[in-house]
């Protein structure tokens, strides 16, 4: 999947993943997608929760081996 | 229209400090308005690192000296043998990439969350405001917290 910007989180551990997201996508502007990478499997159930709460748009989250990629669209 | 968080701090231990920054700063990541009220021992979360700290009569004097507190000072709820396992669990946090107390504050407090600290522990222990960090944001009591809660759905007492 294509995005406009891809923010790093292995290694971390919630909350910093969750936070590092609201703070990337704070700095983008609407419609723009950004990408995080995470191996906490935290993220898997962490990234819908966030976008449902924040109404930003979860587009997918591939999963690779040792990481999850999670696709999120900025709302407003 | 924004949710909103109250969590009040009544311990003083570092792991049960971490766990409610841990709320916090999670809940500031949603977008929602998080206040955190430091009472009794949680005040010792707040408290500077450095400095005496100043308080009248022996009694005060005494406890002030014996609960020093500060984010740095704090021990762990469970198997803090003398330092020892705060220093393991330091070191397990560091390998982690987790912040520590003090990262967490300032985390918190840059991503909007409100410190509040209880004047009525303060009176009685004798802990003057110039006992606290910079980012607590107002002294206040009960009627204050009561108010914050009554406008949010999530409250927890940590």
């Amino acid at each position: 999947m294509k995005a406009d910007a891809s923010l790093d989180c292995v290694g971390l551990y919630c909350p910093m993943p969750i936070y590092q997201t609201a703070k990337k996508i704070n700095e983008m502007k609407t419609g723009q997608v950004l990408e995080v990478i995470a191996d906490d499997e935290g993220i898997k159930a962490d990234a819908p929760a966030w976008c449902r709460i924040t109404g930003n748009e979860l587009l997918g989250i591939e999963e690779e081996t040792g990481a999850y990629k999670v696709y999120v669209r900025k709302a407003k | 229209m924004k949710e909103k968080v109250t969590l009040i701090v009544f311990s003083g231990e570092m792991d049960k400090a971490l766990a409610a920054f841990n709320i916090a700063l999670g809940a500031a990541s949603m977008g929602m308005e998080v206040t955190i009220f430091f009472t009794f021992w949680g005040l010792n979360v707040i408290k500077k690192n450095q400095g005496p700290l100043k308080s009248r009569g022996v009694m005060r004097k005494m406890l002030n000296f014996m609960n020093r507190g500060g984010s740095k000072r704090l021990p762990l709820s469970r198997f803090h043998m003398f330092g020892l396992g705060k220093w393991m669990m330091g070191k397990l946090m560091r390998n982690a990439k987790f912040p520590s107390l003090d990262e967490m504050i300032a985390l918190a407090h840059g991503a909007g969350v409100k410190f509040v600290a209880c004047t009525t522990t303060m009176g009685m222990m004798g802990v003057s405001k110039e006992a606290f960090i910079p980012e607590v944001d107002s002294f206040a009591g009960v009627a204050t917290y009561l108010e914050k809660a009554n406008e949010g759905k999530i409250n927890l007492f940590v």
